[in-house]
């Protein structure tokens, strides 16, 4: 078994709802509400969930770039959240993100070279020349060209500027790489090139990935594990063939029945999920899902369901799989 | 039955000017939507799928860009040669924009309220504050948008990816255009808010017989909502058909790699099909066909010309030489791929 690099334990993280002159705090919106998981080294865990439930807010919070409310973070043996500024910036040359959006997240008066050496000099790797050839080096990795790199990021398309995005979070060499959402502007087959180039490094460097996404079919691809949020909460985590195979939470089940398939005259049965998507500034009471779920019982309205094991590598939060008493 | 074409883009260029020379992102490609027609664009990444958007809607950035050749009808009437403040008028009204990076087009500076309502207003201005707000929230709820009263106070960095997305497509709804250009409408947002979002267009597309060019890379999306696929590679379009021909009979090989490329949710391969190479630097190949170095097929013609378009069959066009009779025709394509 490998070792453990990340652990993540009871994080949360709340923003707080200002209103009025005075910015009265009138509640919270609940983005990250008490997610623990474990990260062996070497693995790609793959996180889905529908669109606003926690999974950025996840992602930043164990980075510190947002502060967690509440909960620890342990990364390869130190705890993150005892850190102070100059330490936290240290180990950020082991831990990278690539960003969701691209253009938000590329300083666009900044060239594409520019915006690749900023993390070597930040980290003080290499000398100039070094720099420059390794950000020529790494724009190729991902499928872009040399003459790139004397452009702004607006002069690329979407999917350019993502692959700008990975490189970016490449080039020290990290140990872990969270990636938000890092293909999805990008076209089935540079898609494919830059999965395969994932999977490579991994091999290669022994890479840790925790990876975003929304297409079902690229995380079932690239994960060894799986886990599913749902309002702020993870409700399912799995080993990648068991979760697809056998989904057990009713919200997954649901998940995983409304992927279109790339295949005009197949038939697919689709659970559609009625009823609104509750606000995670006033989440449903016990189990958040029970305001949509087919199987809701009596209990789901008043006790919360814990992520427990129901299975050898595979663990899920909901009261129907709860061993009678 | 035979529909009105509502847009008819005819051999549209649209070039990028630069101190190292000038390349045609959008190298004169025709065609046209019809009314209540659904009809996606597909194709690499940077094959000017989005400057093909903009230049519909006359938002190419200008300098650097520029329309240099062609028109855009829309019912008829040539908007490529329309004044800015002309097509102010038309954006948001006859013909909207779902824009592929949502913070490139919300204003930070603004609420979510702020904006919608101000899309509204253009919309109905007599409508009072209190109505065009009401509207506002009723669209939000119509894309998905929980606690829509409280977003309406937020900004957009304070909210998800995919909620930037709904608000931009709830923008683009608020007018009932009669043209809607979605630009990867759904990339941010998981399967069941998508398939949520689609049905939606699809309603305003049957409902208000709303064309809509759907630009997109998910092939699953495309097989579930589009009746007519058009196949871009390096600014030109290679193929052009009916959905189910698409998927059954890609005739071009660049499609064929296309729709092997897709990690089928429903099995599992250790390492998935990539097209071979990269796209070409663009201006940078002058004759021949612009896939031939990275074409299994390719043979001494494909370098030295470039191939027209040819009829596949009935509606079915693919830009290849391997349909080109004289070659053998379509029985090219098996001979090549056997030897
Ligand atoms: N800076 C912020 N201030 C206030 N609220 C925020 C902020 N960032 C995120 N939120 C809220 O936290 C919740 C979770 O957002 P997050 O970005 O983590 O979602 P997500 O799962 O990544 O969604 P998506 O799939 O759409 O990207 C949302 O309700 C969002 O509005
Ligand atoms: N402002 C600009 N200046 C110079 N070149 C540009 C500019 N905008 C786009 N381009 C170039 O035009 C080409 C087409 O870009 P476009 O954004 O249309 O691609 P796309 O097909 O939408 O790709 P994607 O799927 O990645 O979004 C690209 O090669 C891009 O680099
Ligand atoms: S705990 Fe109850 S409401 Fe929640 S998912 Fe399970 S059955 Fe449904
Ligand atoms: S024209 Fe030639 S190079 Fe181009 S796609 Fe057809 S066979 Fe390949
Ligand atoms: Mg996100
Ligand atoms: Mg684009």
């Amino acid at each position: 078994m490998s070792k453990v690099l990340l652990k993540v334990d009871h994080l949360k993280k709340y923003f707080p709802i200002r209103q009025g002159m005075f910015a009265r705090h009138v509640g919270d919106v609940k983005a990250v509400d008490d997610v623990s998981f474990e990260l062996y080294e070497g693995e790609t865990l793959g996180i889905v969930g529908e669109s606003g439930c926690g999974k950025s807010t996840t992602g930043r919070a164990i980075m510190r770039l947002h502060e967690p409310t509440e909960g620890k973070v342990l990364f390869d043996g130190i705890e993150l959240t005892d850190l102070n500024n100059e330490q936290m910036r240290k180990v950020r040359r082991d831990i990278q993100m690539v960003f969701q959006d691209p253009y938000a997240s590329l300083n666009p008066r900044h060239t594409v070279e520019k915006i690749l050496e900023e993390p070597l000099i930040v980290h003080g790797i290499g000398n100039a020349k070094e720099r420059k050839n390794k950000v020529r080096e790494y724009l190729e990795i991902v499928g872009l060209s040399s003459y790139h790199a004397k452009r702004y990021p607006h002069q690329f398309s979407g999917g350019q500027r993502q692959r700008i995005g990975i490189a970016r979070a490449l080039m020290t060499n990290p140990k872990l790489i969270i990636a938000d959402e890092p293909v999805s502007a990008l076209d089935v087959s540079i898609q494919a090139q830059v999965l395969n180039l994932m999977q490579r490094l991994q091999d290669d460097l022994k890479l840790t990935y925790i990876f975003i996404a929304h297409d079902l079919g690229v995380v079932r691809h690239i994960s060894d594990r799986v886990g599913v949020m749902y309002l702020g909460r993870l409700v399912e985590i799995a080993e990648s063939e068991l979760l697809y195979h056998e989904p057990l939470h009713p919200y997954t089940q649901a998940l995983l029945s409304a992927v279109p398939v790339p295949d005009p005259v197949f038939e697919r049965e689709q659970l559609l999920l009625k009823g609104d998507i509750p606000s995670p500034s006033n989440p449903p009471t016990g189990c958040t899902f029970h305001t949509r779920c087919p199987h809701a019982m009596e209990k789901c309205k008043q006790v919360i369901p814990m992520l427990q094991q129901v299975k050898s590598g595979h663990s899920v939060a909901c009261h129907l799989y709860e061993a009678p008493q | 039955m035979s529909r009105k074409a509502v847009l008819e883009v005819r051999e549209l260029e649209t070039t990028f000017f630069s101190d190292s020379g000038k390349v045609a992102a959008v190298d004169r490609i025709s065609f046209s939507i019809h009314e209540g027609e659904i009809l996606a664009i597909v194709g690499e990444s940077g094959c000017g799928k989005s400057v093909t958007s903009l230049s519909i809607m006359g938002l190419v950035p200008s300098p650097p860009g520029k329309i240099t050749n062609g028109s855009i009808l829309l019912n008829g009437k040539d908007i490529s040669k329309f004044s800015d403040k002309q097509m102010r008028k038309i954006r948001g009204n006859e013909i909207a924009m779902i824009f592929q990076e949502p913070m490139t087009s919300l204003n930070p500076l603004f609420t979510i309220g702020n904006q919608l309502i101000e899309a509204v207003r253009i919309h109905h201005p007599k409508w009072s504050k209190k109505e065009s707000t009401a509207r506002a929230i009723e669209i939000m709820k119509l894309v998905g948008l929980p606690r829509a009263e409280q977003l309406i106070n937020d900004y957009p960095h304070q909210l998800s990816g995919g909620m930037r997305q709904r608000v931009m497509i709830a923008m683009a709804l608020v007018c009932n255009p009669k043209v809607l250009i979605a630009d990867e409408p759904t990339t941010a947002l998981d399967v069941t808010i998508q398939a949520q979002i689609l049905k939606l267009m699809r309603d305003l597309n049957e409902r208000l017989n709303t064309a809509v060019l759907l630009i997109t890379h998910d092939l699953g999306v495309v097989a579930e909502t589009c009746e007519r696929v058009i196949v871009m590679y390096a600014g030109q379009i290679v193929e052009e058909a009916p959905v189910n021909e698409i998927f059954k009979n890609p005739q071009h090989p660049y499609t064929k790699g296309l729709i092997q490329s897709v990690p089928d949710m429903r099995y599992k391969k250790d390492t998935l099909y990539s097209i071979p190479g990269n796209v070409p630097k663009p201006g940078s190949i002058l004759e021949g066909c612009r896939f031939a170095a990275r074409c299994e097929y390719a043979f001494e013609r494909c370098l030295t010309s470039n191939p027209p378009l040819y009829d596949a069959s009935g509606a079915h066009r693919a830009r290849c030489f391997l349909l080109d009779m004289e070659e053998g025709g379509i029985s090219h394509v098996e001979s090549a791929a056997e030897s």
